[in-house]
C-alpha cells in the first residue's frame, strides 16, 4: 500500500517534471474561483482538477439547459432543471480526489452587490461567458483587492482571453533558448586560474582531445589578446581567424593529418555565442530601475527585497554583472576535467549568492524584518535565474475601455491589415455593445440574423465612433458574428480550456510567463494573436 | 489527448431519439447557416444532427497512475486496464447515442480492410514509428486510375502531438499533401550520448544512469537471466538508481535522483493536461470542419507554444518530390558495385529522409526471391549476416536491380532501384 506522498508523485510525476514540487504545493495551496460552468468554464477546471489544484469554487445562478448539456462534457441530461454550478462540481470533482470543490448557487453579480468581499479570498478568479457589465464591475472589484483576473469567452468560433493582475513577478520563467553564463570575455579569478593550470601545448594527446572547450577557448584568446591587444574578436572576419587559431591548434599525426579532437570542433562551433559580452539582460535591468525595487519597505514582496540585494551585489562585488550562474552545457572532456571545471563556476555561483545574502540581510534589518523573512534556497534560486527575471504589468479594464486611456495606436496599426485578429476584439466589443442595448446577442435565431446584420453594424460604428476609430471593420465579420449567434462549440472551448488553464497555473505558480495582456484565437484560420491592451 | 496509440475514426449517422430539446444549438448553427468564411463547396442544411457518433478507437496501452494527471477518461480504480475499453466505456456512458468501439490492439496489428471503413483518420500516436506506419497504411488504400488520384479513396488523416507545452496538429490528404515521410526532416533523429561517454566518461548524471541500463544490467543480470529491464518495475528501476548513484560517487557527479533516473530509463517526456486539451481540441476542429465541409481545412500543419504567453504559427507542409511514402517515384540507390551491403544498410537507416529502423532487403535472383538481409528474425539474421560483408557484385546484383525493402516505418515494402556507379 502505497502512501500518499509517493502515489501522487506517481500521478503527478509526468507534470513534476516542468514545474518541481515547490510549484505543485503552490498549485495545491491555491483556491480558484470559477464563474459560470459552461463548456468553456468546465474545460478550464477540468485542467486545473487534473493536475491537482487545491480547491476551487463554482460561481453559477444558472440552470441547466438541454443547450448547456449539448456542449458540456461535465453535464448530463438527468441534470436539466437542477443548479449548474451543482451539478458541474460533482462530475469535475471526481476528476481527482486531492481536489477539493465547492459551489456557489448565486449569480456574479448578486455577489457584486452583497458582498463583493467574498472575492477577496482567491488566489485567482476566472470569468467565463460573461456579460460587459459584469466582468466591468468585477474587475474594478478585484483590481481593488488586488486579486487577479482572468476572463475567457468563447464565442462562435472565436476564443477570447484577458488577463488583469497589477503586478506579476517571475524569477523561474524557464526561456526556451537561454544563452549560458560562462564569462569568458571577463573571467572571474577562480576561473582564470583554473584555466592557467592547464598547459595545452604540452598536453598528452589523450589530455589535449578530452579538455573542456570552455578552458580551449579561454586559452586561445589569451593568445589572442597578445596579438590583439587585449580586444576580443568582434566581427566575423575577427570571429574567423579566431576560429581558424584554434584550428591550428589541433594536433596533427606524423604524416601532418589533423586528429579527430572533438573538443576542439565544439570550440570552434561555439565561438560565435561563447564570447558574447556578459552584460544584464535589459528585463533584469528594468527590474532593478524599478520603483519597487529601488523603495524597499517592510511590505515589499521578497522578489523586489531580493531584486534590490541583487542589485547592490551587481553594483559593487560584481563589478556590473550579475551573481554567476553556476551552470555549464555537456561538453566531450573527461569525467575529473569537467568535473573539477563545473566546480569552479559552481562554487563562484556559491560565493556570489552568498554575497547577495548579505545585502538582503542588512536589508531586511534596515526595514526591521527578522533575516529568516527570506530563505537560502529562495535567494540561490534568484540568483540562479537572475538574467531570466520577468515582470508582467496588465493594464486594468478601466483603462482599456476609457476613451481617454484606451490603446488607440495599437488598435490602429494592427488594423492596417483588415484581416488582423484584432477585428474580431472589436467585434467582441461590438456584439458586448449590442447585448447592452438589446439585452441578448445578435442571431441566436435563425429569423433574427438579417435583420441583427444591420443592428450590429450600428453598434460596430457606434464603437468605432466613441473611439474615434478610424478603421475599417469588413462587413464580412459582422455577418459571421451575426451567423455564430453566441454559439459555444465544444472544439472552441476545449481549446480555451487549455490555454486558460495554462496561464492560471503560470500566475499560481509563478513559473513561466503569462500572456500581456488579450489574447485572440480564430479556429477558422488556427491563428491567434496577443495585443497589449 | 491520450497517449498510447490511438486511431479515432469517425462516421457521421442520423437523428436520434436519445436527443433532448436543444441538444445541438450550439452547432446547428454552422451547419444551417451560410457565411463569408464557409468552404466554397459548403452547402448549409437543416437535417437532423447527430454529432459524431461511431468511434473506433485503437491503443495498444493498459492505463498507469503517471496517466492520471491528464487523461482524464481514466481514474485510479483503472489502472491496468486497456485504455481503449475504459474510454469507448467512459464516452458511451456520458454521451448518449455515442458508439465508441474500441480495440486493445497496436495499429498494425489491424489491416486495410479495417482502416477502409473510415471517413477520417485522427491520431494521438507517441512515436514517429507509429505515425510513418498508419500514414503508410493510409497511402496504401489510395486508388489511382490510369495514373489519376481517385478522391474516394482518399482518407483524411488528423495528427496532434505534445510534449511540455509545446503541441503540433496537421492535416494530411494522403496523395494530395504533404504526408508524414515528406517532412521526415522535422523529426531530427534521437540522439543518443556516445558510448566512450558512457563507459569511461561519464560527465552528467544521465551518463551514469545510461551505464548502468546499457553495460551494468546486462552484465549484473540482477533479476536473473534473461530478465529484460522494465521501466515500469519500480524495483528495476530502485536497482538502476542505487547502481547510478554508485557510478556517479566514482566520477564526483552530483545530481542522480530517483527521479532522474526513471527518466531517463523510460525516456519520459514531461506532459501536463492543458497542452492536450489545446492540440486535441485542435485536432477536434479540423475533424468537424473536413467532416461537414463547413470551413476549409487547416492547410496543413500547426506549431503552439504557451512557454512565454502563447504562440501559435501556421504553415503549409509542402509535399516531397521524391518522398519514399507517397511520391510514386521509385527511390534511387546509387552505389558502385564494390561497395558492401552493409553500406546500403547504413544508408537506409541514417539517411535523414528514410529513417529506417530494421530493414529487411529482398531481391529477384535468377527469378527466385532472396532475402539478402533481414534483422527482426533471429535464425535469418545469423543465415544472411555475412551478406552484409559481400559486395553487391558478389551478391549477383546487377545495374538497375530492384530492391524490396520492408520496415517498421511502413506497412508496405519500398521498391528501390540500385544503380551503380564507377
Amino acid at each position: 500500500m502505497t502512501d500518499n506522498k509517493t502515489s501522487k508523485e506517481q500521478k503527478y510525476d509526468r507534470q513534476l517534471r516542468l514545474w518541481g514540487d515547490h510549484g505543485q504545493e503552490a498549485l495545491e495551496n491555491a483556491h480558484v474561483c470559477l464563474i459560470n460552468a459552461t463548456a468553456t468554464g468546465t474545460e478550464i477546471l477540468k485542467n486545473l482538477v487534473l493536475p491537482g489544484i487545491g480547491v476551487f469554487t463554482l460561481v453559477d445562478g444558472h440552470k441547466v439547459s438541454g443547450e448547456d448539456v449539448g456542449n458540456n462534457f461535465f453535464l448530463t441530461s438527468s441534470s436539466i432543471g437542477k443548479n449548474r454550478a451543482q451539478a458541474a462540481t460533482e462530475l469535475l470533482q471526481e476528476l481527482n480526489s486531492d481536489v477539493s470543490g465547492n459551489f456557489v448557487e448565486e449569480s456574479p453579480d448578486k455577489l457584486l452587490d452583497n458582498s463583493p468581499e467574498f472575492f477577496h479570498r482567491f488566489s485567482l478568479v476566472i470569468g467565463v461567458q460573461l456579460p460587459e457589465s459584469t466582468y466591468l464591475r468585477l474587475g474594478s472589484v478585484l483590481w481593488e483587492a488586488g486579486v487577479p483576473f482572468l476572463i475567457c469567452r468563447t464565442y462562435g468560433l472565436i476564443g477570447y482571453m484577458r488577463l488583469i493582475v497589477k503586478e506579476h513577478t517571475v524569477v523561474e520563467s524557464h526561456p526556451d533558448n537561454a544563452l549560458e553564463d560562462l564569462r569568458l570575455d571577463q573571467p572571474f579569478t577562480e576561473l582564470k586560474h583554473h584555466v592557467e593550470s592547464h598547459d595545452l601545448d604540452n598536453m598528452e594527446k589523450k589530455d589535449h582531445s578530452h579538455t573542456p572547450w570552455i578552458i580551449v577557448v579561454a586559452k586561445y584568446l589569451e593568445k589572442w589578446y597578445s596579438e590583439h591587444n587585449s580586444q576580443l574578436p568582434k566581427n566575423y572576419k575577427e570571429k574567423e581567424a579566431f576560429r581558424q587559431l584554434i584550428r591550428e591548434g589541433i594536433l596533427t599525426n606524423e604524416n601532418g593529418t589533423p586528429e579527430d579532437e572533438e573538443n576542439f570542433e565544439e570550440a570552434i562551433k561555439n565561438v560565435n555565442t561563447a564570447l558574447n559580452p556578459t552584460k544584464v539582460p535589459s528585463a533584469t535591468e528594468d527590474i532593478f530601475n524599478a520603483e519597487q525595487c529601488e523603495n524597499i519597505t517592510s511590505q515589499s514582496p521578497s522578489f523586489w527585497l531580493i531584486a534590490h540585494g541583487v542589485r547592490d551585489f551587481v553594483r559593487n562585488e560584481g563589478n556590473g554583472k550579475l551573481p554567476v550562474r553556476g551552470t555549464i552545457p555537456d561538453m566531450i572532456a573527461d569525467s575529473d576535467k569537467f568535473i573539477k571545471l563545473q566546480n569552479v563556476y559552481r562554487d563562484k555561483a556559491m560565493k556570489d549568492a552568498a554575497v547577495v545574502s548579505k545585502h538582503v540581510e542588512a536589508l531586511l534589518q534596515s526595514v526591521g524584518k527578522p533575516p529568516e523573512s527570506t530563505s537560502e534556497q529562495e535567494i540561490k534560486l534568484f540568483c540562479k535565474n537572475a538574467a531570466f527575471l520577468r515582470v508582467v504589468r496588465c493594464r486594468s479594464l478601466a483603462e482599456e475601455y476609457s476613451v481617454d486611456t484606451f490603446n488607440k495606436d495599437e488598435i490602429t496599426s494592427c488594423m492596417y491589415s483588415t484581416d488582423s485578429e484584432m477585428v474580431l476584439y472589436l467585434m467582441l466589443r461590438s456584439v458586448d455593445r449590442f447585448y447592452q442595448q438589446h439585452s441578448r446577442y445578435p442571431g441566436v435565431y435563425n429569423y433574427q440574423v438579417e435583420e441583427d446584420i444591420n443592428k450590429l453594424k450600428l453598434c460596430v460604428n457606434s464603437l468605432l465612433q466613441e473611439y474615434s476609430l478610424n478603421v475599417n471593420v469588413k462587413d464580412d465579420y459582422i455577418h459571421e458574428f451575426c451567423r455564430y449567434g453566441a454559439a459555444e462549440p465544444h472544439m472552441v472551448a476545449a481549446f480555451l480550456g487549455g490555454s486558460a488553464a495554462q496561464e492560471a497555473i503560470k500566475i499560481i505558480t509563478h513559473q513561466f510567463v503569462p500572456f500581456n495582456n488579450t489574447f485572440l484565437y480564430n479556429a477558422m484560420s488556427q491563428t491567434s494573436a496577443t495585443f497589449q491592451l | 489527448m491520450a497517449e498510447g496509440e490511438e486511431p479515432m475514426v469517425v462516421d457521421g449517422g442520423s437523428g436520434d431519439h436519445t436527443d433532448w430539446q436543444g441538444r445541438w444549438d450550439h452547432v446547428k448553427k454552422f451547419l444551417e447557416r451560410v457565411g463569408p468564411f464557409t468552404h466554397p463547396d459548403f452547402e448549409p442544411s437543416t437535417e437532423a444532427l447527430s454529432g459524431f457518433r461511431h468511434i473506433h478507437v485503437v491503443d495498444m496501452d493498459t492505463i498507469d497512475v503517471s496517466n492520471l494527471n491528464r487523461q482524464f477518461l481514466f481514474r485510479p480504480k483503472d489502472v491496468g486496464r486497456p485504455k481503449a475499453e475504459v474510454a469507448a466505456d467512459f464516452v458511451n456512458g456520458r454521451v448518449p447515442g455515442c458508439n465508441v468501439v474500441p480495440h486493445f490492439k497496436k495499429i498494425q496489428d489491424l489491416d486495410e480492410t479495417f482502416y477502409r471503413q473510415f471517413h477520417i483518420v485522427v491520431c494521438g500516436l507517441d512515436s514517429v514509428v507509429a505515425r510513418r506506419w498508419m500514414n503508410g497504411m493510409l497511402l496504401s488504400l489510395l486508388i489511382y486510375e490510369d495514373g489519376v488520384l481517385d478522391p474516394s479513396s482518399i482518407i483524411p488523416l488528423i495528427d496532434g502531438g505534445t510534449e511540455g507545452f509545446k503541441g503540433n496538429a496537421r492535416v494530411i490528404l494522403p496523395g494530395m499533401t504533404a504526408c508524414i515521410d515528406c517532412t521526415l526532416e522535422l523529426y531530427p533523429p534521437q540522439i543518443n550520448f556516445p558510448m566512450c561517454t558512457i563507459a569511461s566518461m561519464p560527465r552528467l548524471p544521465e551518463h551514469c544512469v545510461e551505464y548502468v541500463r546499457m553495460l551494468l544490467w546486462p552484465k549484473e543480470k540482477p533479476f536473473g537471466d534473461g530478465v529484460a529491464l522494465d521501466g515500469d518495475d519500480p524495483t528495476h528501476i530502485q536497482w538502476v538508481f542505487q547502481k547510478s548513484l554508485e557510478r556517479a560517487a566514482e566520477f564526483s557527479i552530483t545530481g542522480v535522483t530517483y527521479r532522474l533516473t526513471q527518466g531517463v530509463v523510460k525516456r519520459i517526456i514531461p506532459a501536463v493536461a492543458s497542452t492536450n486539451a489545446v492540440i486535441a481540441a485542435a485536432c477536434a476542429t479540423e475533424v468537424f470542419k473536413i467532416a461537414t465541409s463547413a470551413y476549409v481545412p487547416l492547410n496543413n500543419y500547426l506549431v503552439f507554444n504557451d512557454v512565454d504567453g502563447l504562440y501559435m504559427y501556421t504553415f503549409e507542409a509542402e509535399r516531397k518530390e521524391n518522398c519514399s511514402a507517397c511520391s510514386q517515384v521509385p527511390q534511387d540507390l546509387q552505389f558502385p558495385p564494390s561497395a558492401k551491403l552493409q553500406e546500403i544498410l547504413d544508408y537506409l537507416t541514417e539517411n535523414a529522409s528514410l529513417q529506417m529502423k530494421s530493414p529487411a532487403i529482398t531481391t529477384t535472383l535468377d527469378g527466385k526471391n532472396k532475402t539478402l538481409y533481414l534483422q527482426t528474425v533471429a535464425s535469418i539474421e545469423e543465415r544472411t549476416r555475412p551478406n552484409l560483408n559481400k559486395t553487391l557484385k558478389e551478391l549477383g546484383l546487377v545495374h538497375g536491380q530492384e530492391l524490396a525493402v520492408a520496415d517498421v516505418t511502413t506497412p508496405q515494402t519500398v521498391l528501390f532501384k540500385l544503380n551503380f556507379i564507377s
